[in-house]
């Protein structure tokens, strides 16, 4: 049954965005590693202005967050609205179209990010001519997936593909808002915008491409990959719809809690903040939704891989949308903000939630869409282990960094001056600069191990003629 | 396979069978928060401290040329330091490019917050109206190095060239990448007219004058002298009286 869906379904775009994604959290994760080397050893600068953090680091953003994470959101997304739908992607070009056109932006992100060619809007660096080749890709992405939904063969639309559908379209809201921008040059342009307003709206992006990207897309992954690993139904279809909606309607608004004490206006902080609170119920809702899922069930994480990538992620999740809401708090914002508290958080749900979902996806899709088993399934523990305790470890130095350079800043000697100075809290980083770059290197180390079994499976697969022998098997199932 | 025709029993069962029902809500339901917390900050007039305190901005904006130069290559100042917000000169710009494209936002903001602690290490809290002209805005996420809303002044250019040139052989502990190639790159007076001219579509008022100087005003200037005279000018424009809170 299983193999005959190759000729039903278009499952080598899949395939191909599956591959792809591996080999960007490699990239990506590298890139990140080489970065946080240079804060704790600024001599790896090396004075080459390719090299130099200002202009590696959006690359480092950019190929995790659109890169990895976009490979991964398009061969799940594909997969699982073809799964949920019972039919074939509405077109096969235009799903070629979407891939060849996503690579195309991010091998343009890498020559140019390292170019200095940036808008200096974070996390939408990119120029406005990729801008408006994004947002092309991006809509035959989106229009596919939609038409795929209407053409359907079964009769509801399954929770997953809601969750994909609002990413979908808050993307379009915000990537084109965000990035309206007047050409002086091939690759050079300034915002519309301009101080304060443009600051709301960079953070009305910014928070949601955290908030929908990073969370409404990867929830999709999630109500599709944990049921379906699991082998029994989403603990309660109530949740999901409370989860669902009020995320939707809720995250927007958060961008305002990245501007506590600036001058943005006072009700538009507080108005952020007051809502990110209300988000820490729906986020619960929806770790609790993924977790008891498993009830009647929780031995399976001693022997299922997959189950312990998508669990532990749930749990990262759960830590994150609590950290988070509590972060966005004045009392609390006013220590964290501008210190590397706030780069320890965004790695939990970066590392802990969005890769530890992923990973846990690719490799459920791996045995599915290659029709093997995988290569090594003591690769996949030992990746598992890295991953865990490599993320452990980074966030734990920023939470110690973070809170110690909020502290410095604030500090008072006893004749009522300023305790340190800016520079002495930088020396004092270096210890929690040199244990971070540990860390993420452990993550990368696992990430490796998971791209060379993936290439081993993908090989065993065509040794063994699997994926062929499921190829030619007629379409009846 | 379900029956199809089997009448939705609430609405949200009306969008679980009905995509574009389902896509529309959803486009309704995401742009809420957005509409709220964006537009406001158009139209208000307390988002932006000159419309209570008018005295902050430079009274000659977009009238007189900030800085002309006569047939001698002498600079003509119109503006003077705390005479209140303007443009960017077409060298400050120049050195704002420079910011921009080498992230030095990623690591210094541009926004000192109402505590008692960082104005006594950066000074006056920053007002809205003060990036007013800042497209896009400067006022970065993170404090790996210091905040530089009002560096201008605090060293000298000479000490600003050594630590962009080589930042450890003025501040040992610094993790600040060096920025040698700026030494061997000059400003373009053609380029920066393009600037200014882009600028003035999205609403920062150059006048021609300003625009028409700009190759005398840049000319024989490195980047590094563009990056210096920006850092210079950050936070110097208007003289902040400290009896006045400027904000409700």
């Amino acid at each position: 049954m299983e193999a005959s869906l190759e000729q039903k379904y278009n499952f080598d775009v899949v395939r191909w965005f599956t591959v792809m994604a591996v080999a960007y959290l490699v990239v990506g994760a590298a890139v990140g590693v080489y970065i946080a080397a240079e804060l704790a050893w600024p001599a790896l600068n090396l004075d080459i202005p390719y090299l130099s953090f200002g202009r590696l680091r959006p690359l480092h953003t950019n190929a995790v967050i659109f890169a990895f994470g976009g490979s991964t959101l398009m061969a799940t997304a594909f997969y699982t609205v073809q799964r949920t739908c019972g039919t074939r992607l509405w077109s096969d070009k235009m799903a070629w179209f979407t891939f060849w056109g996503w690579n195309l932006v991010i091998v343009l992100a890498v020559i140019t990010l390292p170019l200095g060619l940036t808008q200096s809007k974070e996390y939408a660096e990119l120029e406005w001519p990729i801008d408006i080749l994004i947002a092309v890709v991006w809509l035959s992405f989106t229009i596919n997936f939609l038409m795929t939904i209407a053409t359907r063969k079964t009769s509801h639309i399954y929770v997953s593909n809601w969750f994909f559908l609002g990413m979908m379209v808050m993307i379009v809201y915000l990537h084109v808002v965000n990035s309206l921008a007047i050409p002086v040059g091939l690759f050079k342009s300034y915002s519309v915008f301009s101080g304060v307003q443009d600051a709301m709206i960079q953070w009305w992006w910014g928070h949601n491409a955290v908030g929908f990207y990073l969370t409404a897309g990867f929830l999709g992954i999630m109500y599709y990959f944990v049921p379906k690993q699991a082998g029994r139904p989403i603990y309660s279809y109530r949740l999901s719809v409370i989860h669902f909606w009020a995320l939707m309607f809720g995250y927007v608004w958060l961008g305002a809690h990245h501007l506590q004490y600036t001058a943005l206006p006072d009700w538009t902080g507080s108005l952020g903040a007051a809502i990110s609170i209300a988000m820490i119920i729906p986020s619960w809702g929806g770790a609790v939704n993924g977790m008891m899922t498993l009830s009647g069930a929780w031995d399976r994480l001693r022997t299922d891989y997959v189950l312990r990538f998508l669990i532990i992620a749930l749990a990262f999740y759960a830590m994150s949308t609590f950290e988070g809401p509590v972060m966005s708090l004045k009392t609390v914002n006013a220590l964290s903000h501008y210190t590397d508290w706030t780069i320890g958080h965004v790695h939990s749900g970066a590392l802990g939630w969005v890769a530890g979902i992923s990973i846990g996806a690719i490799y459920h899709l791996m045995t599915r869409l290659y029709h093997t088993e995988m290569y090594s399934v003591r690769l996949i523990n030992f990746h598992f282990w890295t991953a865990t305790i490599g993320t452990v470890i980074y966030i734990v130095a920023m939470w110690v960094s973070g809170i110690m350079q909020g502290l410095m800043w604030r500090a008072y000697d006893e004749y009522g001056t300023l305790a340190y100075t800016f520079v002495e809290s930088v020396d004092a980083m270096h210890p929690y600069y040199a244990m971070r770059t540990v860390g993420g290197a452990i993550f990368l180390f696992g990430a490796i191990v998971m791209l060379f079994n993936v290439l081993m499976t993908v090989r065993k697969s065509l040794s063994e003629g699997s994926l062929n022998k499921a190829r030619a098997l007629p379409a009846t199932a | 396979m379900a029956d199809k025709k089997t009448k939705p029993k609430t609405f949200q069962e009306w969008m679980e069978v009905n995509i574009w029902g389902l896509l529309v809500v959803l486009a309704l339901v995401l742009s809420v928060g957005g509409l709220v917390e964006i537009v406001p900050l158009f139209y208000m007039k307390n988002t932006m401290e000159h419309h209570t305190y008018p005295e902050i901005v430079w009274d000659k904006v977009g009238q007189e040329p900030i800085v002309s130069v006569d047939e001698n290559g002498q600079q003509q100042w119109n503006w003077k330091t705390g005479e209140g917000i303007r443009p960017y000169t077409p060298l400050e710009l120049a050195g704002r490019d420079v910011y921009q494209r080498e992230g030095c936002y990623l690591c210094h903001s541009q926004m000192i917050r109402p505590f008692r602690d960082e104005r006594e290490r950066y000074g006056h809290y920053s007002l809205a109206s003060e990036s007013m002209f800042d497209h896009p805005f400067q006022w970065g996420s993170k404090r790996t190095g210091p905040d530089l809303a009002r560096v201008g002044g605090k060293y000298s250019d000479e000490w600003q060239r050594q630590h962009m040139r080589a930042p450890r052989s003025v501040v040992p502990e610094s993790v600040m990448p060096g920025y040698p190639w700026l030494d061997d790159a000059y400003v373009n007076g053609k380029k920066m007219q393009r600037h200014m001219r882009g600028l003035r579509m999205v609403g920062v008022p150059y006048t021609d004058a300003d625009i028409e100087a700009a190759p005398a005003v840049v000319d024989g200037k490195t980047e590094l002298d563009a990056l210096v005279t920006y850092l210079q000018v950050l936070g110097t424009m208007v003289a902040l009286d400290e009896s006045k809170t400027y904000r409700d």
